[in-house]
């Protein structure tokens, strides 16, 4: 147990992975036949490499690494759409940093910005609106990016620009919704996946009830988890106990910021602005029926899609991953980020070749960052 | 980006926009509090909140938000949120 002492209370941490182990073998699961949990969101992912707790963990216990990361799993064609706005001359493009690096068919945002496209990075898509009123000659675009949690965010600016009448602004969405791709796991026949850990900052936006369809229909338990160690080797006990005891349900670890029904404010502007779209690209799965969000209607005016004419419903669209890339195979458990063939070699954080590799919430990012590049052989 | 950070809301600044002026690990930073109010917007000042992408999205405790801190830094997710609160500072000058 060489990382627990790193933890802000080993004892905590030790009295815990006691625990998961006494489980781990009253379920007799093994090395070779292991309970397999899908830790669904990306920051859970990070955390699990930095504070290695699949080595902490006995080898009965095999972590999935899920699609929550939602710079990771943007899919090429919509990084292009993105270039192909960022270089339009009356545009200011703005971006989450995290967004930079994700490779393209053409270019990355990053290389975009270095060919003269004015691209600029910000904390916070206010900071966009912001940009619009003092930029009123010029065209703001947001690329609003991300799962529920940062949903509310871009709804409730498009909120305000609609009372200020700006006329400037508008969002490039790719926003998406958590429950649809586990949904789409769950019905891949090749996915074994005996129980979730979800992640607590959706439900925090969401509530617990949207992920009941786990418990209910597949018969697989889920607990919501915070994203500090303790709460994720905790959640991880609770899966073990639920599967211990032939239970499946949706149970909250996180109770102390995840309201059971989640926050009404986010949940109605997210309702008034967004509405399904019947399907969405994710990288490495394909399109996925109703896991995107669109700008409504009453909100064109601030729609970077219907405004430019571009994306989802400007004509037909390609998927298309890098070459020799196995981001889907390794975002779908069926290989470690090692057994990828560019694993720190064609691919590394400096230069990514696949999504997974962008962000230190992709699985590769993090398998690199804490120790995975060490399993790299030299090529022969 | 997903993760957020804690801040405490120390001042309102537009009570019309719902901007108040929250304190991240000793930075200052414009933030939206709508999601946190439930009456009067005046009782939001000295509270503690997981703020996400600028907006403010949950209230949480002093004790919550110092721990949470601590597994951000251990993370490095806090040091990267106060990087891009200052690009987006830059940004806004026209600098980056
Ligand atoms: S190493 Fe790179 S190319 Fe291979 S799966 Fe990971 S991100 Fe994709």
């Amino acid at each position: 147990m060489k990382y627990a002492e790193e933890f802000r209370d080993p004892k905590a941490a030790k009295a815990l992975l006691n625990e998961i182990a006494k489980l781990v073998s009253e379920i007799g699961a093994t090395k070779e036949k292991p309970v397999h949990i899908m830790e669904i969101c990306g920051g859970h992912t990070h955390a699990i490499f930095r504070y290695g707790l699949d080595k902490l963990t006995p080898d009965g216990i095999e972590f999935i690494h899920g699609p929550g990361c939602p710079v990771c799993v943007l899919p090429m064609s919509r990084v292009d759409e993105c270039v192909t706005l960022a270089e339009r001359p009356e545009v200011i493009f703005t971006t989450f940093g995290d967004a930079m690096r994700v490779p393209g068919r053409r270019k990355s945002l990053l290389q975009a910005k270095a060919d003269g496209a004015d691209i600029r990075m910000v904390y916070s898509p206010l900071d966009a609106l912001e940009l619009a009123r003092r930029n009123p000659e010029r065209e703001v675009v947001f690329f609003g990016l991300g799962f529920e949690t940062t949903t509310p965010s871009t709804a409730l600016s498009i909120q305000q620009a609609a009372r200020e009448g700006l006329t400037n602004f508008s969002v490039f969405c790719n926003h998406i919704t958590v429950p649809p791709p586990i949904k789409a796991l769950l019905d891949d026949p090749h996915m074994i996946l005996d129980g979730f850990v979800g992640p607590g900052h959706v439900s925090m936006v969401i509530g617990v009830h949207p992920y009941d369809f786990i418990a209910e229909e597949y018969g697989k338990p889920i607990v919501v988890a915070g994203f500090e160690p303790l709460d994720l080797l905790q959640s991880v006990v609770m899966v073990l106990l639920q599967i211990r005891d032939g239970r499946a349900e949706v149970e909250n670890q996180y109770s102390r910021i995840v309201p059971e029904h989640g926050n009404p404010v986010s949940l109605a502007a997210i309702e008034d602005v967004y509405e399904r779209r019947p399907s969405f690209e994710w990288r490495g799965l394909g399109e996925i029926e109703e896991s995107g969000l669109r700008i409504r209607e009453k909100y064109a005016a601030f729609d970077a899609e219907a405004k430019f004419e571009i994306g989802y419903g400007a004509g037909p669209r390609e998927t298309a991953e890098a070459e020799g890339c196995e981001c889907g195979a390794v975002m779908t458990g069926r290989l470690k980020p090692v057994q990828c063939p560019q694993f720190g070699r064609g691919c590394t954080p400096e230069m990514p070749l696949g999504a997974l590799m962008v962000s230190s919430e992709g699985a590769c990012a993090a398998y690199y960052q804490y120790g995975g590049a060490r399993a790299v052989e030299p090529a022969e | 980006m997903c993760l957020g950070i804690p801040g405490q809301i120390v001042a309102l600044t537009d009570p019309s926009r719902m901007m108040a002026m929250a304190e991240v690990s000793g930075v200052r930073r414009e933030v939206n509090i709508a999601p946190i109010v439930t009456g009067n917007l005046e009782d939001v000042v000295g509270k503690w909140a997981l703020i996400h992408v600028g907006f403010a999205m949950a209230e949480i405790d002093e004790e919550e938000a110092a721990k949470t801190l601590e597994a951000l830094r251990g993370l490095g997710e806090a040091q990267e949120t106060l990087e891009a609160m200052a690009a987006g500072d830059a940004a806004l000058e026209g600098r980056a």
